[in-house]
């Protein structure tokens, strides 16, 4: 190789695989990121069964349902005056709790339940997920933790 | 007054830096060399200003001071002493004051220390890193005051978080920031050397055992925290490309990649500009990741509530940094004279690989995990890119690389032949295809990257091997072994992460006391559950007997635990290792009708995830030590000759 073009047909290669890089990223950010909801968003705008996303809110007063297996819960996400039913199989987070924040990760079953993978709630007091902070149920909670 | 004596040397090691910044740089222009006389002992005195300051709030910690308003907010009289002073660093300004006191030690060290790259490039390179300490000291004094006091003081503190309350704390954080930190001093070595125009093998020599430690340390802390994570999260998993997760691993990625191109430049003196880009964009990774988890902008276990002044000056001191650097690299570029010439089948070109497909591996995660903030920032639109993002982009990527790994270190400097390579690799390339057939038939229906994984774990392990054979293995140079064991390392990691993700078997019950349940080879029956109570916490512990076939039986007592202050409740996971993978139990929470929930998982091999990441830090570590004891006997050849 020629000594001129060897450092530009470094550059060119470190060019392509950027580029390749790029585009399997966007081609993958394409089909898998998942976008977050509020109840209220979801009245607003229907999600395809199957498709991953992220639900958050409260978890609503005195709507913590336990099946007969002991391991699946149900339970209405709300932000408000909208609600949405959540089921998951597993052992929820230790602070998760009715009237405490909750984001929930998963897809829309057919028969029009949540069905959710992970479940997220809010670590310690001084930890709050950005995303509940900023939903109808955020604030509400912040001053109940600044009243403490 | 010991946190005002720890504020004082804060400022006064400050204004050292700013004085190291501004001889440094005086001396650089000409016919003003002796300015630069006071420039090494002024690094050595302001690392140790640092030292002492972070040494005085470990005391207030250690104390329990709580009319030290960080020591009230995160600390508690009852907790046990190693946790006080983990503590220290396990909160915002303590961590950063960690930062600096690390940063501020490295340049300490680079001033005693560094003696073979000439004098106007050592000074220049100790004012970039004084700049970097000027930029932190300033975020600490004037918006994280670690010693700011509280009046009147508080009675009792309001604890630490009980999920950083384990070893780990003591471990994880400062290896990190050690890691972040080293690659400091390869970013200063960089703008000192494009200051200088002395881009050359002399200063890739010179750069190379710091980029080591730094890598060490990183591979040390990354391996750490997910097995920190694995255990304590109860989540049974150990990689979540979490954000905070990523932003420790692109400094990695980065690391790796400029640990590969140093190299060439040390030996071969090729890959001059590429090698001094990567040593910024290393560093600006650090810096990234710095911002990610100390601003508070992202969803995680260590993003605390900050306010966004905080996040705001990191982002700003990002800029500052990265585009002076960038703004040099760009002026400077043209003066870097191009280094020797390499064939493409070659060890160079196979290292070049190396680093296009680390590049590229660093880009798909960095834009995976700044797309959400980048989306919402523009559009206003909340989104989340998790697991399935990363595993389809990056997996396959990874497997190239890993795969170009077994072949690289078989290859001759400067010009090779792809036959001869080939046939080096034979025994290898026979190894892979024969799991891959076994793989095939003995377990069908396994998903491709888990098996494209193991297939390629199995011929990689023989393939880093390779080196080796037909040499003399007393003779073999310590860094040689180095790199063999540290390529083994990720053989068997990737090992270990194939055999987690295809074979765990996991199992989700509610049952009463006296009744089992089946996981994988185990039967586990639950024995009992009972009160028990630690130093600053209580708990229900379930006793679980688990039996092998008609092997012993052992014992696991995973807790549910709860905490005073703050109060909080975690799960302590109970974890049994076998030779061929774990057993973890995971106690829930109890039902109406009195039964308990058991989450229980096999996970075969799964400790060869970390065990290969030991391997990893291991390599590395031989690798250095070789390297300066080599560097040191040429010396002392040079001095006696």
């Amino acid at each position: 190789m020629k000594a001129k073009h060897q450092r530009l047909s470094l550059a060119v290669l470190a060019l392509a695989a950027l580029i390749g890089a790029g585009l399997l990223a966007a081609s993958a950010l394409r089909d898998q990121a998942a976008y977050f909801y509020s109840p209220a968003d979801l009245q607003r705008t229907a999600v395809a069964p199957g498709k991953q996303i992220r639900l958050g809110g409260m978890v609503a007063d005195g709507s913590i349902e336990r099946a007969a297996d002991g391991v699946t819960i149900s339970f209405l996400v709300t932000d408000g005056p909208a609600q949405t039913r959540v089921r998951f199989r597993g052992i929820p987070p230790d602070l998760f709790k009715e009237n405490s924040g909750v984001v929930a990760e998963g897809a829309f079953a057919p028969d029009g339940v949540f069905v959710a993978d992970t479940i997220l709630a809010k670590h310690d007091e001084r930890y709050m997920p950005p995303e509940l902070a900023k939903t109808e149920a955020g604030p509400k909670h912040r001053t109940e933790t600044l009243a403490r | 007054m010991i946190a005002e004596a720890g504020l004082a040397a804060l400022w006064l090691a400050a204004a050292l830096a700013l004085l190291q910044l501004v001889m440094g740089a005086v001396s650089l222009t000409p016919g003003r060399a002796e300015a630069g006389l006071v420039v090494r002992p002024v690094a050595v005195a302001q690392g140790l200003l640092a030292l002492f300051a972070f040494v005085l709030l470990i005391w207030l910690f250690w104390m329990s001071d709580m009319s030290v308003k960080l020591v009230a907010a995160n600390s508690h009289s009852a907790k046990p002493l190693l946790y006080k002073i983990a503590g220290t660093w396990g909160n915002h300004e303590g961590s950063m004051l960690l930062w600096v006191t690390i940063l501020g030690a490295a340049g300490a060290l680079v001033a005693i220390f560094e003696r073979r790259i000439s004098e106007r490039m050592l000074r220049a390179t100790l004012a970039a890193q004084a700049a970097i300490g000027l930029g932190f000291y300033a975020f600490l004094l004037f918006s994280s005051n670690p010693f700011e006091r509280l009046a009147p003081a508080a009675p009792e503190g309001q604890g630490l978080n009980p999920l950083l309350q384990d070893p780990g704390l003591a471990f994880h954080p400062p290896t990190l920031y050690l890691g972040y930190v080293g690659l400091s001093v390869a970013f200063s070595f960089a703008v000192g050397a494009l200051v200088t125009r002395e881009v050359d093998a002399t200063f890739a020599r010179a750069m190379r055992p710091w980029v080591l430690a730094a890598w060490i340390m990183l591979t040390l802390g990354i391996t750490a925290g997910s097995y920190w994570a694995y255990y304590e999260l109860g989540w049974g998993g150990w990689w979540f490309w979490d954000p905070v997760e990523n932003a420790s691993l692109m400094p990695w990625l980065a690391a790796t990649a400029l640990l590969h191109s140093v190299t060439v430049l040390a030996t071969r003196d090729s890959l001059r500009a590429w090698t001094v880009m990567l040593a910024v964009v290393a560093f600006s990774m650090s810096m990234l990741g710095t911002f990610l988890v100390r601003s508070g902008i992202l969803t995680s276990v260590h993003a605390f509530a900050v306010d966004p002044e905080r996040g705001s000056f990191i982002l700003a001191l990002l800029a500052l940094y990265i585009g002076g650097a960038l703004a040099l690299f760009a002026v400077r570029i043209s003066t870097v004279k191009e280094g020797a010439q390499f064939e493409a089948v070659s060890r160079e070109g196979a290292l070049v690989g190396n680093n296009l497909l680390l590049t590229a591996i660093l880009g798909i995660v960095f834009v995976g995990t700044l797309y959400p903030l980048a989306a919402e920032a523009v559009s206003g639109e909340k989104l989340s890119v998790g697991p399935p993002y990363f595993d389809a982009a990056a997996g396959p990527v990874a497997l190239v690389l890993v795969a170009l790994m077994a072949a690289g270190p078989l290859m001759r400097w400067r010009r090779d032949h792809a036959a001869t390579v080939i046939r080096r690799l034979a025994v290898p390339i026979l190894l892979t295809g024969a799991a891959l057939l076994a793989l095939a038939i003995l377990a069908p229906g396994m998903s491709i990257l888990p098996f494209l994984g193991l297939v390629l774990a199995i011929g990689v392990a023989a393939g880093s091997l390779a080196p080796l054979w037909g040499r003399n293995l007393r003779r073999t140079p310590m860094f040689t072994w180095g790199m063999v064991i540290s390529h083994l390392g990720i053989a068997v990691a990737l090992a270990g992460m194939a055999c987690e993700t295809a074979f765990t078997k996991e199992t989700l019950v509610a049952v009463r006391v006296g009744e089992t349940a089946t996981v994988g080879p185990y039967v586990v029956r639950l024995q009992d559950v009972e009160p028990v109570a630690g130093p600053n916490w209580t708990a229900l512990e379930a006793t679980l007997v688990a039996r092998r076939g008609d092997g012993p039986a052992v014992t696991l007592r995973p807790q549910a635990r709860s905490w005073p202050s703050p109060p909080t409740q975690t799960s302590e996971s109970a974890i049994r290792t076998a030779f061929d993978g774990q057993l973890y139990t995971v106690l829930g929470a109890q039902d109406e009708q009195g039964r308990w929930q058991l989450r229980l998982w096999w996970k075969p091999f799964v400790t060869l995830i970390w065990l290969g990441g030991g391997l990893i830090a291991l390599g590395g570590l031989l690798s250095l030590v070789g390297r300066v004891r080599r560097e040191r006997r040429y010396h002392d050849r040079i001095a006696y000759a």
